[in-house]
């Protein structure tokens, strides 16, 4: 076998040691395959009303509807299937996780790195800013800025990254000051290269393993904070339901024997995000040298 | 004679980063530091073409910092730094490529994420020494001159040894085509037999390629096989300028006599327990220097004179110059 001397290829071949990551890697694809192909995979569309029929509601997993397929999860109170409902649902869920994480990714690391490289006011000023907002709650802040700002996918995104932006920002900054005292950056700046070369080309790229690690954590943050906005009747349009819609349509029969209503999209976002951390916490493992054997 | 890197009274501060709040706590009364560190105090050397000049002195004593100015690294608080009349630095920013630093620890001065031969090759395209299309051969060509396998260029810094490293970090350094090098350390974190080889390549590269260099160590031995001249610096200042050989020969100035007779020397037919003599007492806290001849609390030789007034550096002989009262002292001393 070919010895990997990549940095990226001896991080693959250090991750596929963990059989556990590799699973929920193996899982994280396959859902979001499922999210991304839930168009052909479904058995029902469950935006299009044509299709529905509330003769079907509420029907329990297994039941044969009017559309003469079996419903392997059950029915939603609208009569949609909830198997089709949990796949576009991953689609929306994981959609506004992924955008809201790029983003805040984009702009904590900027900030960060912007501070720590500055230095003086503009490092001061950035930084207790971000301290300030890190001693809020993330949910609370989220729910008042969609309270501000209404509902709407654009919202929302809006919302969680204004909630989670600042530990990008605390991360890239620590990673970064720390990268800035050291030699290479000395030696690339007395070249002499542009600051804005340096940071680009040698403090960023040195700074990224712990904002993966921040990165995949955040990621399922933001999909859980979704689900926990949606849920509460803040997060999405009904039209475009959610797993936390899906699941809060169903709380009302939760205590009425129709469990699945609820329970089948709440197994969805466990399955998602335990699968998203287990494969974080093993990222973070490799880039923690102090956790390795 | 020609100086073609001028040192001209150059002087550098570090005050304290002070925060917000502690700048007003210090304004309230309590006791937090502001006074500021003199790291190198008025120093004016000139070196000539292809000639190296050795820096000594303790830990502390500011010959990294006088390197880190002289390279355009760190903006000196005042006088200036010229390469053949033309200055390093404007307004605080490099404007030169002709001076170039090979830093002391090669396990920390290059890029880890970084293919060494990107790491070569970065600076040289940035100032259009080399296109992207040539950067590889060009790459090579520095790699073969250091004594590297130009099929290397593709590795990452880890897969290289101590030695190796510091040779791509003198590969990086030369490829800028400079005309003066500041070698920080080169060789102090390398084992000793690699210490030979690179100080032989850098002999080798320096009459070479005619550079003019400022070696910086604390081992007089490599200073002493390596320079052309070698200048002492204590607590921010040079006390004694010269050319090696009478230098390390007859000291003008107690501090360097001192400092050499510290270095374990190997004796051989001696009977007895052989002692080095040490220096008394501790270097000075930089941030209240003593009066005078900073030198003077640990100084065998020194008078009242010396605590009052500090020396001026006169010239001893051709070339040579100390900043001590009682030099002529020290020589008849040092000739005994």
């Amino acid at each position: 076998m070919k010895t990997a001397s990549t940095p990226l290829g001896r991080f693959w071949a250090e991750f596929r040691e963990n059989k556990v990551a590799v699973v929920a890697l193996v899982v994280v694809i396959l859902m979001m395959l499922l999210a991304l192909f839930a168009a052909f995979v479904s058995p029902q569309n469950p935006y299009d009303m044509a299709n529905l029929s509330l003769m079907d509601s509420r029907r329990p997993p297994g039941f044969v509807g009017s559309g003469g397929y079996t419903h392997l999860l059950g029915t939603d109170p609208q009569g949609r299937d909830l198997l089709s409902a949990i796949f576009y649902g991953l689609r929306i869920s994981i959609q506004i996780g992924l955008a809201a994480g790029i983003v805040s990714l984009s702009l904590g690391t900027t900030l960060g790195i912007l501070a720590a490289y500055i230095g003086g006011r503009v490092e001061t000023l950035i930084m207790r800013a971000v301290d300030l907002q890190l001693s809020f709650p993330a949910i609370l802040l989220a729910l008042v800025i969609v309270a501000m700002l209404g509902q709407g996918k654009a919202q929302l995104i809006g919302a969680l990254v204004a909630a989670q932006y600042a530990y990008f920002a605390r991360t890239a900054y620590g990673a970064a000051k720390a990268e800035r005292g050291k030699d290479y950056i000395e030696a690339a700046l007395a070249t002499p290269m542009s600051g804005r070369l340096v940071v680009l080309r040698h403090l960023l790229p040195n700074c990224t393993p712990p904002l993966i690690v921040v990165a995949t954590v955040q990621i399922a943050n933001s999909i859980s904070l979704e689900a926990t906005l949606s849920f509460l009747g803040l997060g999405l349009p009904v039209t475009e339901p959610s797993l936390g819609m899906l699941i809060s349509n169903g709380f009302p029969y939760m205590m009425s024997g129709r469990y699945w209503i609820s329970f089948y999209p709440g197994v969805a976002l466990i399955i998602l995000i335990v699968a998203i951390n287990l494969v974080g916490d093993q990222i973070r493992d490799q880039f923690n040298p102090r956790l390795r054997k | 004679m020609s100086s073609f890197l001028s040192i001209d009274n150059v002087s550098r501060l570090f005050g304290p980063n002070l925060t917000t709040g502690e700048k007003i706590a210090a304004k309230l009364g309590s006791k937090v530091e502001t006074r500021s560190v003199r790291a190198v105090s008025d120093v004016s050397l000139s070196v000539r073409k292809g000639e190296t000049l050795g820096l000594v002195g303790e830990s502390g004593c500011g010959k990294s910092t006088l390197g880190r100015l002289i390279a355009g690294i760190l903006p000196p608080t005042s006088g200036s730094v010229t390469i053949d009349g033309k200055p390093v630095m404007e307004s605080g920013t490099k404007v030169t490529t002709r001076v170039q630093t090979v830093f002391q620890d090669p396990f920390a001065s290059l890029d880890p994420r970084m293919k060494v031969g990107d790491t070569v090759a970065e600076g040289p395209i940035a100032h259009g020494l080399t296109t992207k299309g040539a950067a590889r051969d060009y790459v090579a060509g520095w790699f073969e001159r250091v004594g590297l396998d130009p099929v290397w260029a593709d590795r990452y810094p880890h897969q290289f040894s101590g030695g190796q490293r510091q040779r791509i970090a003198i590969a990086r350094a030369l490829a800028m085509q400079p005309d003066v090098l500041i070698c920080d350390e080169p060789v102090a974190s390398l084992d000793v037999s690699i210490q030979a080889q690179i100080i032989n390549l850098f002999l080798e590269l320096t009459r070479d390629l005619e550079l003019t260099c400022v070696f910086i160590s604390h081992d007089l031995s490599v200073v002493q096989h390596v320079s052309d001249r070698v200048a002492v610096m204590y607590l921010g200042r040079i006390v004694e300028l010269g050319p090696v050989a009478e230098v390390f020969g007859t000291p003008a100035h107690p501090y360097t006599s001192a400092l050499f007779g510290s270095v374990p020397k190997l004796v051989l037919d001696a009977d007895e327990l052989v002692h080095f003599e040490t220096i008394d007492g501790e270097v000075p806290s930089p941030l209240s220097p003593p009066s005078g001849c900073y030198y003077h609390p640990r100084c065998p030789l020194a008078s009242a004179q010396c605590s009052a007034q500090q020396p001026a550096t006169q010239p001893v002989a051709e070339l040579r110059a100390v900043a001590c009262h009682h030099f002529e002292q020290q020589l008849a001393k040092a000739s005994a």
